[in-house]
């Protein structure tokens, strides 16, 4: 019999499954309560965490739209002013890029990537619970700012100097950026995160050629985060500190450069767009073969198109600042390498029309929202194609063409395939399927009433009409279309509203899943609906890109690990050879603590920046902490 | 769904009359750019018809028993490779079209006309100067130019980022402060073109428009030699009695009148106000009601602008429109 050389505790060679499940469950069960929620580590209560909480302020967000279209259903409209106005849009689009978009895409990717890759939590698991609390702090001082009526009204792109100390007193610019920094540091944490637990925690077996497309998107996505945000972290500080302590970086009267805010801004916020959409078309890749009974067809073309999109991603930054005055050379590069970015696009699309056209579609819920994001996306890309023309970018840069555009991008391009992975992973985190028939419904709704909304914009930005407007006059031909779109958004909000309901009552009366409803072939689908709290009862071995299509009746396991303490398995990047086994940190609430004294220093920090000298020293505690020696005998190779 | 396209189509061809359009160009840049505008537009609505044809077919078609067939892989190989080239040709297709415009799009280097302009929040700056740069006259959301002839305007800003943006005559370029941009404009025939400020500038970013006028060249000579002019005396009691009200008031400390001790110069030039179409960049039609009203208030008509509200009587508001009214 195997036995833990030190404490003589059973290896899981020994137990059978019950024994196992056991003793499995007492190692890694977070404690119940309210302080065992708050020290949990436990990457699926959290990344679910995430994905509610990103969800609500994707409902605040749209609640904002609303109130934009209201605003500009009618021509020199009343219901709402200027100054609330700007607050509005620029709430909406700072709260949908970094509270939902971002977010809910690296929530998904804590959530699945563990399980997919066949792994028991993912790694640096208390950066992961900071990374949450981090950001639901700075969320709540966006809002709660925005209710006290100084939320930031200089847009969600804050260009210098209008939001610089001159034209933007108060604190609104500064509660910007700071949340900027919050959601920053928490999207940072968990692309460290995701890319240390694909290249180092996969089952073994799962070579890189094996890993699902998915993964590879997370990865490609975690990496374009740790190269894109510190562009962003960098402006927001120094905005900081010309608005704090005085500096000039963006004050052109005293040698500072009004355009290096925006080459930093959108340095980071080009490829902020493939963040979000990178994960996005990850979720299409797999959710297509469990609709069509066949693996996906170009497996390694689409990793490939993953990564060009994600290097060519930085090289497009300046379509941004076509109109700005730049010399022609410089922006006939970015128009040829923007248009070039429509090959690993084109391909992927190849891709999937292949795999579709050579399965046997079944048409439920998630299939729709990825034929829908299909049909929405292909028009969203061409119009990138249009703005990625100088001369072209000149006439609509600004209007509501680029509105069209880029929810086209974003909604048809990311928010669709996510409704839909909602859809399919539901009953993975829940155990509970959502219902067919409100599915059809909501997707119905969404589709029809996205296109209703926000094609015409198109028409009104070739038209003329400007973006972050508050309102038009009645003599330009703008009224009839505006109020068309505003009633479209009812449709469209209608739709999302179904979605929700959908999964509220899905998840407390949905009907009972099993662990794989789906007959999908990824890991995740190899443990229980929802797993348990060791995710995989023995690790799985993998020998194919589909393990539960190839080996469905009996998947090879790994054995050897400890029982007694959290422990994963650590294998080599390229083949996934087993390597070690490495102990997994156990619950703490000291992440909770030190993310509350992150949040008190950055937030005092607005106000005074002795802030980060004081504000230091109890995160510096708290970190103590967090980081005491557990005793914990080293990992064993 | 059908209603709607209806709807669409019916709104798109009621809004080609506009004057503020990219899709009504009156200027040589805009006649280019709505030719290539109508270019993208078509390559790719026929991409998107084939993409969505082929995916429909692709989800809809009988097949025949589920069989992994190695010539069908080997096929759907060869046609994502086939696409993918296409993919790479209409792209560097397009490219060298926006190229082609880039090249062919006018570049006044030695225009006849020169402006400088300088956005501010939330109205423009306009500063005609002789061949020699220096000022002939100053005013405000509105320019005259001559039809068939370019026009160079020396973008600037006095505060936050603008973009001077009149879709009719020629794309937009942004008035960024420490900065000098140059934009070239050139009408084909004679109208009214309205524009307005396109990059997000705060507050009353909705309301920063200005009317670009191009005339015959007679008429443009006319209207500069009155714009150079100082301003007209008042005519009649009444109006003396405002232009009384507007030296006394603190008007004059924002404001010039050429001709008069009125000599400020952070807001717009008033001299030849009256005259001008519009007033509160492109807010409301120049009459002497509208006058008397921005006057009264301007706050509520345009909140946030910096122009203060300035206690008047009935008496002195009617005679200060009367006035300013007589400004042509």
């Amino acid at each position: 019999m195997m036995r833990d050389r030190d404490t003589q505790e059973p290896l899981d060679v020994d137990l059978d499954d019950a024994e196992l499940a056991a003793k499995l469950e007492k190692t890694w069960a977070s404690r119940p309560g309210f302080w065992g929620a708050i020290a949990t580590v436990d990457h699926k209560v959290i990344a679910r965490r995430y994905v509610v909480t990103a969800f609500v302020f994707l409902i605040l967000g749209g609640l904002l739209a609303m109130a934009m279209r209201l605003q500009l259903s009618r021509p020199e409209a009343c219901f709402i002013g200027p100054d609330r106005y700007n607050q509005i849009f620029t709430m909406h689009g700072s709260n949908m890029m970094f509270l939902f978009a971002v977010p809910v895409m690296e929530a998904m990717a804590v959530y699945l990537v563990p399980l997919m890759v066949g792994t028991r939590n993912i790694a640096f698991p208390r950066l992961n619970a900071f990374s949450y609390w981090i950001f639901l702090f700075g969320g709540l001082l966006l809002w709660l700012s925005f209710a006290l009526d100084t939320g930031p009204d200089v847009g969600w792109f804050a260009y210098v100097p209008l939001s610089g100390p001159q034209y933007a007193p108060g604190k609104r610019a500064d509660l910007w950026a700071q949340m900027i920094t919050f959601t920053e540091l928490a999207a940072l944490a968990v692309a460290v995160e995701i890319v240390v637990t694909v290249f180092k925690q996969r089952a073994p077996g799962m070579s890189l050629d094996r890993i699902p497309v998915l993964v590879w998107a997370m990865l490609v996505m975690s990496f374009l985060v740790i190269m894109a945000m510190p562009a962003i972290m960098v402006a927001s500080s120094t905005l900081i500190l010309d608005r704090l302590v005085g500096t000039q970086f963006y004050n052109p009267a005293l040698g500072g450069d009004a355009l290096l805010w925006q080459h930093l801004f959108w340095f980071f916020g080009h490829p902020e767009v493939y963040i979000i959409f990178l994960p996005a078309v990850g979720m299409v890749s797999t959710i297509l073969p469990s609709f069509v009974g066949r693996p996906l067809f170009g497996y390694l073309l689409l990793v490939m198109a993953l990564i060009a999109t994600g290097v060519l991603s930085f090289g497009l930054w300046v379509h941004h600042m076509f109109v700005v005055g730049l010399p022609r050379v410089g922006e006939s590069f970015f128009t040829a390498s923007s248009m070039a970015i429509a090959v690993p696009a084109g391909v992927q699309i190849f891709c999937w029309l292949a795999t579709l056209w050579a399965g046997r579609p079944v048409f439920r819920t998630p299939l729709l929202f990825v034929l829908g994001f299909i049909v929405t996306f292909v028009i969203g890309g061409l119009t990138g194609v249009m703005v990625a023309s100088v001369p072209l970018d000149s006439q609509v840069h600004d209007t509501y063409f680029v509105v069209a555009h880029f929810h086209y991008v974003l909604i048809g391009g990311a928010v669709f395939p996510l409704i839909g992975a909602v859809y399919f992973w539901f009953p993975k985190m829940t155990g509970r399927m959502m219902s067919e028939r409100l599915g059809r419904w909501a997707f119905g709704l969404i589709f029809t009433g996205f296109h209703l909304t926000f094609f015409p914009m198109h028409i009104l930005g070739l038209w003329g009409m400007p973006r972050r407007v508050y309102t038009y006059q009645p003599e330009l031909p703008w009224a009839g279309l505006n109020l068309f779109i505003s009633l479209s958004s009812v449709i469209l909000a209608a739709g999302f509203l179904v979605f929700f309901i959908d999964a509220l009552r899905s998840w407390k009366n949905g009907l009972p899943a099993g662990p794989n409803p789906w007959k999908a072939s990824t890991l995740e689908w190899a443990t229980s609906s929802p797993p348990p709290a060791y995710n995989f009862r023995r690790i799985p071995v993998v020998g194919s890109r589909d393990p539960l299509w190839s080996e469905a009746a009996d998947l090879p396991v790994a054995a050897g690990m400890r029982t007694h303490r959290r422990e994963l398995l650590v294998t080599s990047m390229v083949e996934a050879l087993p390597q070690a086994r490495e102990s997994s940190p156990s619950d703490s609430v000291w992440p909770f603590w030190t993310a509350i004294a992150t949040a008190i220093m950055l937030i005092w920090s607005i106000f005074s920046p002795w802030a980060v000298v004081w504000g230091s020293i109890p995160i510096a505690v708290a970190l103590i902490g967090w980081f005491w020696p557990k005793g914990t005998p080293e990992d064993e190779s | 769904m059908k209603a709607a396209v209806v709807i669409i189509i019916a709104a798109l061809l009621a809004g080609c009359g506009g004057n503020q359009s990219a899709l009504d160009p009156h200027g040589a840049s805009s006649v280019a750019l709505k030719d290539l505008i109508v270019l993208f537009a078509l390559i790719c609505s026929v991409i998107w018809l084939l993409v969505t044809g082929f995916l429909l077919w692709a989800v809809m078609r009988r097949r025949a028993e589920a069989r992994r067939d190695p010539a069908a892989e080997r096929r759907m190989t060869v046609a994502v490779r086939a696409s993918m080239t296409a993919t790479v040709v209409i792209v560097a297709g397009l490219t060298v079209a926006s190229f082609h415009t880039t090249q062919s799009l006018h570049s006044g280097a030695d225009a006849p006309v020169f402006v400088s302009v300088k956005g501010q929040q939330w109205w423009w700056q306009f500063t005609y100067r002789d061949g020699n740069q220096a000022p002939l006259f100053q005013t405000a959301n509105e320019i005259h130019i001559p039809v068939g002839k370019d026009v160079r305007l020396e973008l600037e800003s006095i505060d936050v980022i603008h973009s001077l943006w009149i879709p009719s005559l020629a794309g937009k370029l942004d008035l960024i402060p420490g900065r000098k941009n140059v934009l070239t404009l050139r009408a084909d025939r004679p109208g009214t073109y309205r524009g307005q400020c396109a990059e997000f500038c705060g507050l009353q970013h909705g309301h920063m428009a200005l009317l670009v006028i191009a005339q015959d060249d007679s008429s443009y000579r006319q209207w500069v030699a009155a714009q150079a002019a100082p301003a007209a005396e008042p005519s009649d009691a009444e109006a003396a009695a405002g232009k009384a009200v507007f030296m006394s008031k603190p008007c004059a400390a924002c404001h010039t009148v050429r001709g008069t001790p009125a000599t400020g110069s952070s807001g717009p030039d008033l001299t030849h106000v009256g005259g001008r179409q519009t007033i509160g960049a492109g807010l409301l039609e120049t009459t002497r009601g509208s006058l008397a009203a921005w006057i009264a208030d301007p706050q509520t008509l345009k909140p946030g602008n910096n122009m203060p509200l300035v206690p008047l009587t009935g008496e002195e508001l009617r005679q200060l429109s009367a006035y300013m009214e007589g400004l042509r």
